[in-house]
């Protein structure tokens, strides 16, 4: 790749490669003098990954929400790129997505599935490198994503600007990812598959096929980071979408209702509400999600019949939706005073409370009528951010904050006054998010829709991108709010890490309960 | 099968199953959730009947109420024409003359224009078409291809340097690039050029000498901006005279334009804007610069 691509951006992204490969090859050889490892080890978690994924996600969070920060003030400041490429608001926007999506949340998401696997199916993880393969085969795609951005080397796609040779790797590692994890299923010594379960496999094997389809694409050069896509127009603007709301799908959704399957239950101590909710709301989410893509293309050149079945079937979709918001909060009776208490448990309780509102806004948007006042305004980023602040960050935040203590042998965080600033500075942030962009968003829509007395369009778009600017100040306020969140709950992670007794995290493994020599294992 | 057991805070029974300490309790599915699935598809069902909804192979189910997008925007945009006609027709029919000192009219000319300009002239010109360096200020007094409405909107069809058969053309050309004066030649004619509408400035302040200038004046640039350099409306030849500059009355500036030369460009709005459009754009500027006139 460095060789052949020397005169494209594709030459360092093989820079990047090779160097990625080199410090893998050496942290193996390193290791070929330590002796055989014990088979006693296989009787204990593998933690290790799990450890690095949460380190990973953590290290994203904080470049995402700079970037989302960054671009927001560039939206109220446009002089902000000081007049450099790189800084456009078109390559940063991409850092920003790429970055909380794909690098905190995904790696995030393997963390967690890594340990709620082992912990649910009372096992260890089916592999010693494969775990590895996933996770640094997983970050070296999202470095190739972001660097790629750097250098405008993108394929146009929301959501999926990586290139075709970043997107083959992707592929690659994916899949080894859903073998593991199928593997360790097939190891378990549980006789049923726990929810959580059903949910990260969904997530896995539905990205897989989305990722792989809407990357479909004929590269113009082998040694070239330029790529053409199989699709053209409508149909590509379908493909794209039907992509794109299954990534929210079965990215954002079906992969964090597994963690907030586990985590939630775990941390308040309560049973899950109702087994059979899961049942019902399971297979609704999977089965009405599929066909909503449409609605990102009401009213545009996609025929109407296609239109009408992504609105109708987003319509049908709040309700499985709300059936898994439900069993959550009603999982939660019994436990209230602990929400009261515990920043970790209210984390997750707030997770919860917006995913049902944003599930809500999700179905109201899609209706038509109503879409044809919010669509392409910043109605749209209120919605999202909802979900992705106020339901994606807030769980993944509870289950680090329940896991980094576990995962670190520490009896709990290093101050629980920093995870409750944490928390009400997220909240603070995503309440101003979301209302300003609800006040922008539905201020442009109203204002590209009036007519004066004359009969004619009463405002310039000019007018409209004039009357955003407190909101986008307003909005940048909050999204800082919450990065400054972040940065302190990072900080937090790291002085309990620091503060780990250094011999437990070094050797002594927690043993598998029901191997030969265990004791039971509590309270992981 | 596990051990079911009883929750004493809902008292509903477990399934029996357990995953690390996780259990699950039976409960039942409450029977809103079903109401409310019935009630989401019955709604859906709806919607399938009166709408396009289901593909059949090369056609799809057209609906009750026939409803077809392309018609409905047609429709929509027939009806908007029809309630703005009585007084577009007038635009388009009348003269100038009678629509300005028409205040009705002028109210609505004053309305559609409002949003044609910052859609169509504010990105350069400005919100408030007070212009910038390289892009007229619209307002003032003075005018490149002449300020009387025909003018203007002759300006506004066929643009300045643009792709447009009729388009209006005109060059400065680079005096100093292009090897046609002599630094010092220009330096003095800058001088003089400066001093015409700076009257009194003091031989010392000026770089070039502005009596010198006069003679490379006559000579390279009476041609287009007139003998008395008060410019001619027919070649987009700028009044060297009063107060306003395009790209900057600053003797560094005015430097810039000889050496260098200028060709702005305004695009041609023939084929993009209607001709009612365009006129009253034309009104609407006219009144953005009422209190220069």
């Amino acid at each position: 790749m460095t060789v052949a691509g020397r005169h494209d951006p594709f030459g360092i992204h093989g820079i990047i490669v090779l160097l990625t490969g080199l410090g893998c090859a050496f942290c193996l050889i390193r290791d070929y003098y330590t002796p055989e490892p014990g088979a006693d080890r296989l009787s204990s978690y593998y933690d290790e990954p799990i450890k690095a994924g949460i380190l990973l996600a953590l290290i994203w969070a904080l470049i995402g929400m700079f970037f989302g920060d960054w671009v927001a003030w560039l939206l109220a400041y446009p002089q902000m790129t000081f007049d450099a490429d790189w800084s456009s608001f078109g390559r940063m926007r991409p850092i920003h997505t790429t970055g909380v999506i794909f690098g905190f949340g995904g790696n995030a998401l393997i963390a967690t599935s890594f340990h709620v696997m082992q912990r649910t199916c009372r096992t260890r993880l089916a592999d010693q490198l494969t775990p590895w393969f996933v996770l640094v085969g997983y970050n070296l795609f999202c470095i190739i994503a972001v660097t790629g951005y750097l250098m405008g080397v993108t394929q146009s796609k929301e959501y999926a600007e990586p290139e075709w040779y970043a997107d083959i790797w992707l592929v690659v590692v994916w899949v080894a990812y859903f073998a593991l994890y199928l593997r360790t299923l097939a190891r378990r010594r549980e006789p049923h598959i726990y929810v959580a379960n059903w949910y990260y496999l969904a997530f896995i094997l539905v990205v897989a096929m989305l990722h792989i389809v809407n990357n479909l694409a004929l590269p113009a050069s082998l040694a070239r980071a330029k790529s053409y896509s199989l699709f053209s127009g409508v149909q590509d603007a379908m493909v794209q979408w039907w992509y794109g709301h299954n990534a929210v799908a079965f990215f954002l959704t079906a992969g964090f209702l597994g963690m907030l399957y586990y985590y939630l239950p775990k941390r308040a101590g309560r049973p899950i509400y109702s087994y059979r909710m899961s049942i019902v709301g399971f297979w609704g989410i999977t089965f009405f999600y599929v066909w909503v893509g449409s609605h990102h293309l009401h009213y545009t050149a996609l025929p109407q019949w296609v239109q009408t079945l992504g609105m109708t079937f987003s319509v049908m979709l709040l309700i499985p939706s709300w059936i898994a918001a439900a069993n959550a909060l009603l999982t939660l009776n019994g436990a209230w005073h602990k929400v009261r208490e515990d920043a970790t448990l209210r984390f997750m309780m707030v997770a919860a409370v917006f995913y049902g509102l944003s599930t809500f806004e999700g179905s109201f948007l899609a209706i038509r009528p109503v879409n044809s006042l919010s669509h392409y305004t910043d109605w749209t980023i209120a919605h999202v951010h909802a979900g992705t602040l106020g339901w994606n960050s807030m769980i993944i935040f509870g289950a680090i904050y329940y896991l980094v203590p576990q995962l670190w042998k520490r009896p709990h965080m290093h101050s629980p006054a920093l995870v409750e600033f944490h928390f009400w500075s997220a909240i603070a942030g995503t309440f101003i998010y979301v209302f300003a962009m609800w006040n922008s968003g539905i201020t442009q829509g109203l204002m590209w829709r009036a007519y004066n007395q004359s009969g004619t369009l009463a405002y310039s778009f000019l007018d409209s991108v004039m009357a955003m600017h407190p909101y986008y100040i307003a909005r940048a306020f909050g999204g800082l709010l919450f990065l400054i969140g972040t940065m302190v709950g990072v900080y937090n992670v790291w002085r309990t890490i620091q503060a780990a007794p250094a011999h437990l995290t070094q050797t002594e493994q927690p043993a598998l309960p029901g191997s030969p020599q265990a004791a039971p294992l509590v309270g992981s | 099968m596990g051990l079911i057991e009883r929750d004493p805070h809902t008292g509903h029974g477990t399934t029996g199953h357990e995953w690390n300490g996780i259990k699950e309790l039976n409960t039942a599915v409450p029977w809103a959730v079903w109401a409310f699935l019935i009630a989401a598809f019955a709604f859906a069902l709806t919607w399938w009947i009166l709408m396009p909804a289901w593909p059949l192979g090369t056609t799809y189910t057209k609906g009750l109420l026939g409803a077809d997008e392309r018609q409905t925007v047609a429709a929509g945009l027939r009806t908007a024409a029809e309630r703005r006609a009585d007084w577009t027709g007038r635009i388009e029919k009348e003269r100038f003359s009678a629509i300005r000192s028409d205040p009705a009219l002028m109210r609505d000319v004053r309305q559609a224009g409002h949003a044609l300009f910052g859609d169509n002239c504010a990105a350069c010109h400005g919100v408030g078409a007070k212009g910038g360096p390289g892009f007229p200020d619209l307002t003032d007094k003075a005018w490149l291809w002449g300020g009387s409405p025909d003018a203007i909107l002759q300006t506004l069809r066929v643009g300045v340097n643009s792709e447009h058969v009729d388009s209006r053309v005109s060059q400065m050309p680079a005096w100093g690039r292009d090897g046609m004066l002599k630094d010092d030649a220009i330096r003095n004619a800058v001088a003089y050029v400066y001093s015409l509408s700076h009257p009194g400035t003091a031989k010392e302040a000026l770089s070039g000498d502005a009596a010198a200038g006069k003679a490379v004046f006559s000579a390279n640039c009476s041609a287009c901006h007139g003998a008395s350099a008060k410019g001619n409306t027919q070649m987009g030849a700028p009044d060297l005279t009063d107060r306003f500059w395009l790209y900057g009355g600053d003797e560094a500036s005015i430097y810039e334009s000889v050496y260098n030369g200028r060709q702005g460009h305004m695009p041609t709005w023939d084929k993009r804007l209607t001709p009612v459009e365009r006129k009253i754009l034309t009104l609407y500027i006219l009144y953005l610069g009422r209190g220069a006139r």
